[in-house]
């Protein structure tokens, strides 16, 4: 069985960001950077599936500059066989259709039986690669899944719906499957798997190769969004803080009346 | 400016959703037209033509007929932009309808900017002004952005559709969210563990707090994706939607998803080390420490009241 899990290398959703000098996307530098976290699942998903049909080969594609690379290596190193590195240093400033496309592009001979993407990234969260690639390729998608389990062709999944509710979804082979935070428990990668990782095939391929679809959207603008909470920030030793906070408490809630 | 709005439904009871793509037609000015597959036993309150499309023909979930179905109103009404609300139902059918216009699809947008969307980014953290490059769109607004429509009224004008199918997605029915367990819309002062908390042993200083004031405790999505607390407890788009006097949220950076669940707190204090946090967009209060060291220090100085 031939699986694609494609991810992306977004920053740490905890760092400071800032707007770069050409005022349409975040700054790239002083970033941590790691998996797209839905990603992980995808990752996960498809390497549990691999090891139930006890034969497969995962492919693992991501789109970026050569930094992207790090991340590739952590989804080698938890069981994808394989890495096709797309390069393209204006990857960030690609639309959806335009990353879809290319997936699809370099998915389209390849005769993948699933194809695994988060339901959106972190940083865009836009949601719509993995659909559209079903789209392109004229193959069936489910998006949010957070149950999965795969039987002679047919997949039995559960969408989750808002409200804590889920649709239970049957289709058949080949589909792509957009995961959902939750859907499984992606692994650590141990350290005999990480050495392994190294030697594991990384494949480059020029964006140029692959991009033959035109961009649908532009980002005209970045920036912070107007601070309209003014609510009060407290700043201090711990003791000091629980004093403030509880006076606060007594005058402006009847909880500890 | 004309707009197709897609409601929602499930199980044929309309969603609130519905009203929030009537008042961001509202806040254009633009003139609509709806479509809904869903049940004439539950309409929206709308004055003008509603597409309605029986629930039971066009099925719960499936994309490749409510796409067609879509597709036929778009050719009458030819809207310039088609609506839908950023949820599970639109995120997953907006991208499959604007392939087949191919027409920019511009996802969770939170406003309108010299006729750009602006949308998040980041968290919520950074926003985004989009320009569309094709004459007709497909966007989804995010949950809550734009409120509901102001004293919705009217009956709708319905003209029934059916046709479409779709084969290739089965749907089989719902699974609802397990029963029992903590009922948090009861609860008057709750305490939410997010992913701050680092580690699960950690839960029993939220637990403590919640003690402490007299309330409950709830958790962030991660925390009960990490099976650190049970899902009952959850407080989100997702889990639970709570209201209670006072709300602490203790390590809970403030995803758009949790925001939603909690927002309507009357009073509402946020502990985060990062002073940066959307979260402190709703916080009456932003206690900017390391929870692990505040909490502890916090719960005993309550008690010792």
């Amino acid at each position: 069985m031939k699986i694609l899990v494609c991810i992306k290398q977004v920053p740490d959703m905890e760092s400071k960001f800032k707007v770069d000098e050409s005022g349409t996307w975040y700054a790239k530098t002083d970033l941590a950077w790691r998996m797209n976290e839905y990603d992980e699942y995808a990752v996960e998903q498809a390497v549990q599936l691999k090891e139930q049909c006890k034969e497969g080969d995962i492919t693992v594609l991501c789109i970026g500059s050569d930094q992207v690379k790090e991340t590739m290596k952590k989804s080698l190193a938890m069981g994808c066989d394989r890495g096709a590195h797309i390069k393209d240093d204006e990857a960030s400033g690609k639309e959806p259709f335009e990353i879809a496309g290319v997936i699809a592009e370099f998915a389209k001979d390849k005769d993948f039986e699933l194809i695994f993407t988060g339901m959106q990234s972190q940083d865009r969260g836009s949601g719509q690669v993995g659909i559209l690639v079903g789209e392109m390729l004229g193959i069936p998608s489910v998006s949010t899944v957070v149950e999965f389990s795969y039987e002679g062709g047919t997949l039995d999944l559960k969408r989750e719906l808002e409200g804590g509710i889920k649709a239970c979804v049957k289709v058949s082979s080949p589909a792509v499957i957009t995961c959902q935070l939750g859907l499984n428990t992606p692994r650590y990668p141990t350290l005999p798997n990480i050495m392994k990782a190294k030697k594991k095939e990384l494949l480059s391929i020029d964006i140029g190769d692959l991009l033959r679809v035109e961009p649908r959207q532009e980002t005209m603008k970045m920036y912070f969004p107007e601070k309209k909470g003014g609510g009060l920030v407290l700043e201090g030793e711990a003791a000091d803080l629980a004093d403030q906070l509880i006076k606060i408490l007594k005058e402006k809630t009847g909880v500890l009346a | 400016m004309k707009l197709l709005l897609i409601a929602e439904s499930r199980e044929g009871k309309l969603l609130g959703g519905s009203y929030e793509l009537m008042a961001f037609a509202q806040e254009l000015g633009a003139e609509t037209a709806m479509f809904l597959v869903g049940s004439e036993a539950d309409l929206p309150k709308y004055d003008g033509t509603l597409y309605l499309a029986d629930v039971a023909d066009a099925g719960e979930y499936n994309p490749e007929a409510h796409r067609a179905l879509i597709l036929d109103v778009i050719d009458k009404e030819k809207p310039d932009s088609v609506v839908f609300c950023h949820s599970s139902y639109g995120w997953d059918l907006a991208p499959r309808l604007a392939y087949t216009l191919k027409a920019a699809q511009i996802s969770e947008v939170v406003g309108v900017a010299d006729g750009n969307m602006v949308v998040p980014v980041c968290n919520s953290k950074l926003r985004r002004e989009v320009k569309a490059g094709t004459a007709q769109t497909v966007i989804t607004l995010q949950n809550g952005a734009f409120g509901l429509a102001e004293d919705p009224a009217g009956t709708p004008t319905v003209e029934k559709i059916s046709g479409g199918t779709g084969t290739v997605i089965e749907f089989s029915g719902f699974e609802l969210a397990e029963a029992g367990g903590v009922d948090l819309a009861k609860a008057q002062v709750i305490v939410s563990a997010g992913r701050g908390i680092g580690k699960p042993e950690n839960v029993a200083l939220i637990e403590g707090l919640a003690k402490a004031l007299g309330g409950e405790y709830g958790a962030s999505r991660p925390v009960v994706d990490s099976d650190w607390v049970e899902h009952n407890r959850q407080v989100g788009t997702t889990g639970q939607t709570v209201t209670p006097k006072l709300y602490v949220a203790c390590g809970i950076s403030g995803a758009i998803q949790h925001l939603a669940g909690m927002k309507k707190s009357e009073f509402i204090v946020a502990v985060n080390t990062d002073k940066d946090a959307p979260i402190g967009e709703v916080a009456d209060v932003l206690v900017v420490a390391d929870l692990k060291q505040f909490v502890p220090v916090l719960t005993e100085k309550i008690q010792a009241l």
